[in-house]
């Protein structure tokens, strides 16, 4: 602890330090550094896992090269003999797949749409004010992450069944916004807690009212929040299967889980087809959730309980 | 709500007067000029709450209903209350005690390998070295894979004769496993496949958790000539645990209810409905075999079961939230 009393701006979070570094050299070495090597059990660590971690994509991607009459191979290449891109083709030509693609944006923009502009208010009304039912409502949206399943689904179904309204997006947008949306607030609350008070304080000052205060000072800030949020809710909709198969039958209206599911029900033949969909369908939320990556330690660690 | 001027308009008594209540600080109650009702946190939180008492609170309470009722495909418009039987059925079952029995293992081992796995990779990934991003990126993107397509992926993967993990084990030497069509093969299958899943975000919330250590503390205890372990056990391991027991309690809650994998690379359960865990069993037996009453009975009693191990968590994030 000496060290860093006598000198806490020579430590970066990084470790680097920038002055002083006779007095900490000859008695510290930076944490964070590591022999040479432990650096090289470290590289093959990581690497090792990486492998775990891209292998089953890069099969994917393989089987969706493959040639419609090698789609059983033995071979473990990673760009099969007479590598083709038929199957994306396909995809577009022969099967239904931007109608897919077109119902799924549809309803994951429409749940993001509710999530993102419900949390937004409700988790600043959560972090900031105490009003009846707020205790019940927090609990209530804890209480969500531990229903199983079925818990919503099964009421759910038999009431759109009663109310004539099955097999259309209602239920669909219903059950992911109901997925979604707790976990919205509960994110939103988390950043709003972080935004210091006394921009408020100094807004109200300066004569902001308080809702001016919420949409001029503190909304702004939010961005990014709210872009995890959005992320969020839109992958929620986008990669759920299980609901979908309950409340949809009508193939017309199949959203991009149901038709790459139909794919695999006979591996042999749409092997290829289905890979190549797994692709497309993986490729923009993996961008997006990569290029927001940055965000997320935060936005998780926000989000989560403190203690 | 337009109670707002301009800065610029607004007199100096009014700026003075509006001074007081500017912190809405929760901790203190509303401040004291304001303890008169004030709208605005209603206005805000309302269409969530409805929305929520819409969508959640009240599909929920229909299941508490319908958990009383003998409704099922004979009797779907015409149930009647039943009182406690399918609760007693669900008790009285067999089958509830060996799928919760593979419940409790299934969250075990995932949890187990995604906290280790997930705090692992973010020490190594927290040290200096080059390239570190790129590794991180490379190790997330099985959390940014769509949970269904990771499935079908692995249930791909895990083909007999053309899958990719017993052509590897071929490689080695080992002779193929009968992943797909044996009952624990299909639970190992189901297992692998849910910690290839979950690892990422146990290191992420590790790696944001150990970024907020202080370098000083490990300065100070170099200084000490504590080994490695000692780092480990007395100054990483403690910090790290107020970060990772919301986060692990979360994950026993999802993989628990986690459905998706073991639905999907057991093909519904197969060989012949064993590969189940309580959910996707309460899913079979709800939407396949419509045993409306029975199924959400059963969807109760796993619902209670998490209530009672989440209750303290429940708590604490209340005790705190009303901190802020």
């Amino acid at each position: 602890m000496e060290t860093a009393e006598l000198n806490p701006k020579t430590i970066r979070p990084n470790g680097v330090s920038t002055n002083g570094r006779a007095v900490k050299a000859a008695a510290v070495k930076n944490p964070r550094d590591v022999s040479p090597a432990a650096k090289v059990w470290i590289y093959i660590v990581l690497t090792l896992f990486s492998l775990f971690a891209i292998f089953p994509i890069l099969q994917v991607f393989t089987i969706s090269l493959r040639p419609g009459d090698k789609l059983l191979s033995t071979n473990l290449e990673l760009i099969p003999d007479g590598a083709t891109l038929d199957a994306y083709v396909t995809l577009f030509t022969a099967r239904p797949f931007l109608k897919w693609m077109f119902n799924s944006v549809l309803v994951s923009l429409i749940v993001t749409f509710f999530s993102v502009g419900l949390a937004s208010t409700a988790g600043y009304a959560f972090s900031r004010y105490k009003f009846y039912g707020r205790d019940s409502g927090m609990i209530l949206l804890i209480a969500t992450q531990m229903f199983p399943v079925t818990m919503l689904l099964l009421p759910l179904f038999i009431m759109l069944i009663k109310l004539g309204v099955y097999d259309s997006y209602i239920g669909l947008i219903i059950a992911y916004t109901a997925t979604a949306l707790p976990f919205c607030i509960w994110q939103m609350k988390g950043f709003y807690d972080t935004i210091p008070r006394s921009l408020e304080e100094s807004a109200r000052i300066d004569g902001c009212s308080e809702v001016q205060t919420f949409w001029k000072i503190v909304f702004p800030l939010a961005q990014p929040a709210l872009v995890i949020t959005a992320l969020f809710s839109f992958m929620t909709a986008w990669s759920e299967y299980l609901v979908a198969a309950v409340l949809v039958q009508d193939q017309s209206l199949f959203t991009l889980p149901m038709g790459l599911k139909g794919f695999q029900s006979d591996l042999e033949v749409s092997w290829g087809l289905y890979s190549a969909g797994a692709m497309l369908v993986s490729l923009p939320v993996v961008i997006l959730f990569i290029a927001l990556s940055r965000y997320l330690v935060s936005g998780l660690t926000l989000g989560s309980v403190k203690e | 709500m337009s109670t707002a001027e301009s800065p610029v308009e607004m007199s100096a008594d009014a700026r003075l007067a509006s001074t007081p209540p500017v912190s809405p600080r929760p901790t203190n109650g509303l401040s004291k000029t304001k303890e008169k009702f004030s709208a605005i946190p209603y206005i805000y939180a309302a269409p969530s709450l409805v929305v929520m008492l819409a969508i959640v609170l009240y599909p929920f309470l229909y299941n508490v209903v319908v958990s009383f009722s003998n409704m099922n495909l004979d009797h779907f418009r015409d149930w009647q209350f039943i009182g406690l039987r399918n609760y007693l059925n669900v008790f009285t079952d067999a089958d509830f005690y060996r799928f919760f029995g593979k419940t409790l293992l299934w969250t075990a081992i995932n949890i187990f390998f995604h906290v280790t796995i997930g705090v692992f990779l973010a020490i190594l990934l927290n040290k200096n070295i080059k390239g570190k991003n790129i590794f991180r990126v490379f190790l997330i993107l099985p959390w940014a894979v769509p949970q269904y397509i990771t499935a079908l992926n692995w249930r791909g993967l895990f083909n007999f004769e053309y899958g990719a993990v017993n052509l590897i084990l071929a490689k080695f030497g080992i002779a193929p496993v009968q992943w797909l069509s044996s009952e624990w093969g299909t639970f190992a299958a189901c297992c692998i496949t849910n910690i290839w899943l979950g690892f990422p975000f146990m290191m992420i919330v590790a790696l944001g958790g150990l970024q907020s250590i202080p370098d000083a503390l490990y300065e100070a205890a170099d200084i000490d000539g504590a080994s490695w372990y000692d780092k480990l056990v007395n100054i990483t391991i403690p910090l790290l645990r107020p970060v990772m027991i919301p986060a692990i309690t979360l994950g026993v809650v999802w993989t628990f209810n986690n459905f998706n994998v073991v639905w999907l690379v057991s093909n519904s359960g197969q060989p012949s409905d064993k590969t189940h865990i309580l959910v996707s069993w309460v899913y079979k037996v709800g939407l396949n075999y419509f045993r409306i009453g029975y199924a959400a009975a059963f969807s109760m009693v796993i619902f209670l079961m998490l209530l009672a191990f989440g209750w303290n968590f429940i708590k604490k994030t209340k005790a705190t939230s009303s901190v802020y």
